[in-house]
């Protein structure tokens, strides 16, 4: 097990060992939210006490896209939609490895969501954290699968009126051992989450609700990121143990949050491990942890 | 090196052109297959998802091609030598992250047993009109490598070198079958492990904090590392520099871009390959590969008969074409004769590279059945008049 590089300096911040300090300044707006997730997630990293070397980050497009960019670990910036699918054949081309997918609700929830739904049904080992702002941030503030009713965005600019998706109750109903949703607002809560989940096996799910002052905030006129925040204070509720399917998202409405799946159940490693040795006994070879006939 | 023997079926087989394209692919070293059902690419999957589990890989049905082709490139990155297989409305869905593999410089092979399209054409039956996609499928400049095999035995060997210039040129590979070579079947020859080379990732071996992902030092390629193994490296889809950041600059677009087309286009000499008979003296030579190659042989026997002098190349490697031998031979010959199952792709880049100085007269078929050699053999007569 390897810790970080170097301990932090007291004139660094305390999460920059774990960041590609040389590509600061990030693209972010001020306010945005996700800069608070992967302050969470390095934070939880760093209490799981996990090997660093052995942890895979896979983002697809869009501004939570960017953060694999920014974590200093094996890092992949994929393509729209398809982080998931990539982040399978990492876990498989190289079973030690642990993966995170890191991306945001477009981009996991719109295109890649067949990828998102597969994933979760085979229990595959992923830790899956979707920030969602409620729209399309990095080209302009369009509509997206999650903009709740009512709620303007440049492509409804008369507000939409598709019936978001409730993301919690679709991981669970497809499949997901670990659900949980949390706002940005709730940092300890989170950091503990994703610890949990950096420990917990098989298709892990956190949603994160964050501001987007510069698009959806401005847009529905909602203020900025402060009143955002405020927002969250006033509205959010944590329900462990939820039925996910009470948790949808109403247009500045209530935000229930909280862990509500934790289940053991197979991962598709070991679903494939269990089947191959009671059929094939001995003559089952599994794929050794490093990798498939690796040969340098 | 040689092949790992746990992955290679040694002895005399008879097996059809998928069967052994998988075979090969073990072979090869292949250890991560992920798929999608469709006809006629299937049976490739289904040889290798028996012979996996006993073997080491694994193999696994993704929800359709753009996972499976994102798959691929994933597990490419882990070192574990990564295949998919397919047939055309799959391979259009495998362009975007084919695109991904080329820009990430990830070395996998992508199989197409190519059917009758467009859309979804004639499943069941034959095409090869998937050829341009292959070179172009993708958005934007990039740079792949093809190849075409004529039978079942090609079918094995050709996969192999088809993983090793896929490590060679960190390059995504298209392994251009046909419906009728996947299903013929015929007499196939493995050798033992030992006889079979293999080419092996070229890892890095730069100390972690100084490694750059995507720097040249004086070879074709960058040096790979894999994840996992504290390099804690990035790479992205986005036009990067060498330590794979990206950096959205015409600058670095003309660097980063050049580079992942000249490493194929500055050794296309080194990768081509092609089959050649009868060119002393002929008057019209003929262009053909894969199941079109077979069928000319009996056209261009036809013609012989009628007195007329050919000479016959089958392009192996289709990408890169064999640009330098076409030139030559367009100064010596009347005409070329392309026969393809498709109405106009390959003979594009015949007439292309002749340039205007003899005809590349194209005999076409629009797929579903192969080419009655009564016309590929009329073509010639009349193309040596």
């Amino acid at each position: 097990m390897s810790a970080v590089t170097a301990p932090p300096r007291m004139d660094e911040h305390p999460i920059a060992p774990y960041l590609r300090m040389d590509r600061m300044p990030h693209i972010w707006c001020p306010t945005c939210g996700i800069g608070t997730v992967v302050k969470c997630f390095a934070t939880a990293l760093e209490e799981a006490d996990v090997d660093l070397d052995k942890i895979a980050i896979c983002s697809g497009i869009g501004c939570t896209g960017r953060v694999a960019g920014y974590m200093k670990l094996d890092a992949f910036h994929t393509t729209h939609g398809r982080a998931i699918p990539f982040a399978t054949g990492l876990k498989l081309g190289r079973p030690e490895l642990d993966v995170v997918v890191f991306s945001g609700d477009g981009d996991l929830a719109g295109i890649g969501g067949n990828h998102f739904i597969h994933a979760a049904r085979r229990n595959m080992d992923l830790l899956v954290i979707l920030v969602n702002n409620f729209i399309y941030g990095m080209t302009g503030g369009q509509n997206a699968p999650t903009t709740p009713i009512t709620a303007k965005s440049s492509t409804m600019p008369f507000g939409n009126f598709e019936r978001p998706f409730n993301l919690p109750h679709l991981a669970a109903s497809c499949g997901a051992t670990f659900v949980s949703r949390w706002t940005c607002l709730h940092i300890r809560r989170l950091t503990k989450c994703m610890r949990m989940a950096l420990r917990h096996k098989g298709f892990r799910f956190i949603e994160v609700i964050a501001p987007c002052a510069t698009l959806y905030a401005r847009l529905n006129r909602l203020g900025g990121g402060l009143e955002l925040m405020r927002f969250y204070h006033d509205n959010a509720v944590i329900k462990h143990g939820a039925d996910t399917r009470e948790v949808d998202i109403g247009y500045q409405d209530t935000i229930v949050c909280g862990n509500f799946v934790d289940e053991e159940r197979p991962t598709f490693l070991e679903a494939m491990h269990d089947h191959y040795e009671k059929v094939l006994g001995d003559r089952y070879v599994p794929m050794p942890p490093e990798g498939g006939w690796i040969h340098e | 090196m040689k092949s790992d023997p746990k992955g290679v079926l040694t002895g005399v087989h008879y097996l059809d052109g998928d069967y052994a394209c998988g075979e090969g692919a073990m072979a090869a070293g292949c250890r991560f297959v992920a798929g999608y059902p469709i006809t006629p690419s299937t049976e490739v999957v289904e040889r290798i998802s028996r012979r996996f589990p006993v073997m080491g890989g694994t193999f696994i049905q993704m929800e359709d091609e753009l996972a499976s082709m994102a798959a691929v490139a994933g597990a490419a990155w882990t070192g574990t030598k990564s295949m998919t297989v397919t047939s055309g409305p799959g391979f259009s869905l495998m362009m975007e992250n084919i695109g991904l593999a080329a820009m990430m410089e990830t070395p996998c092979v992508v199989v197409n047993v190519q059917r009758g399209g467009p859309s979804t054409g004639l499943p069941t039956m034959v095409g090869q009109a998937d050829m341009m996609q292959a070179r172009w499928g993708s958005h934007g400049d990039y740079r792949i490598i093809a190849l075409s095999p004529q039978s079942p035995q090609e079918a094995f060997d050709l996969t192999i070198d088809a993983f090793n210039l896929a490590e060679s040129y960190r390059v995504p590979v298209m392994f251009m079958m046909d419906e009728c070579v996947g299903h013929m079947t015929e007499k196939v020859v493995i050798p033992p492990a030992e006889e079979i080379d293999i080419v092996p990732r070229t890892l890095s071996s730069a100390a972690p904090g100084e490694y750059l992902p995507y720097k040249v030092n004086g070879r074709p390629v960058p040096e790979m590392v894999r994840a996992g193994d504290g390099y804690r490296f990035h790479t992205t889809g986005l036009t990067h520099d060498e330590r794979g950041y990206p950096v959205m600059s015409a600058e670095c677009q003309q660097l980063n871009v050049q580079r992942i087309v000249d490493k194929i286009d500055r050794h296309t000499d080194d990768i081509v390959r092609f089959d050649e008979e009868a060119m002393d003296g002929a008057e019209v030579v003929v262009v053909a590969y894969g199941i079109t190659a077979r069928v000319a042989r009996m056209g261009i026997e036809l013609a012989r008969r009628q007195g007329v002098k050919v000479g016959f190349l089958r392009p192996v490697v289709v990408w890169p074409f064999p640009e330098r031998r076409i030139r030559e031979l367009a100064g010596q010959v009347k005409a070329f004769v392309v026969p393809e199952i498709n109405l106009g792709q390959m003979v594009l880049e015949v007439e292309r590279i002749a340039a205007g100085k003899v005809p590349a007269v194209h005999v076409p078929h629009a797929g579903g059945g192969v080419h009655d050699p009564e016309a590929i053999s009329k073509a010639i007569v009349e193309a040596a008049r």
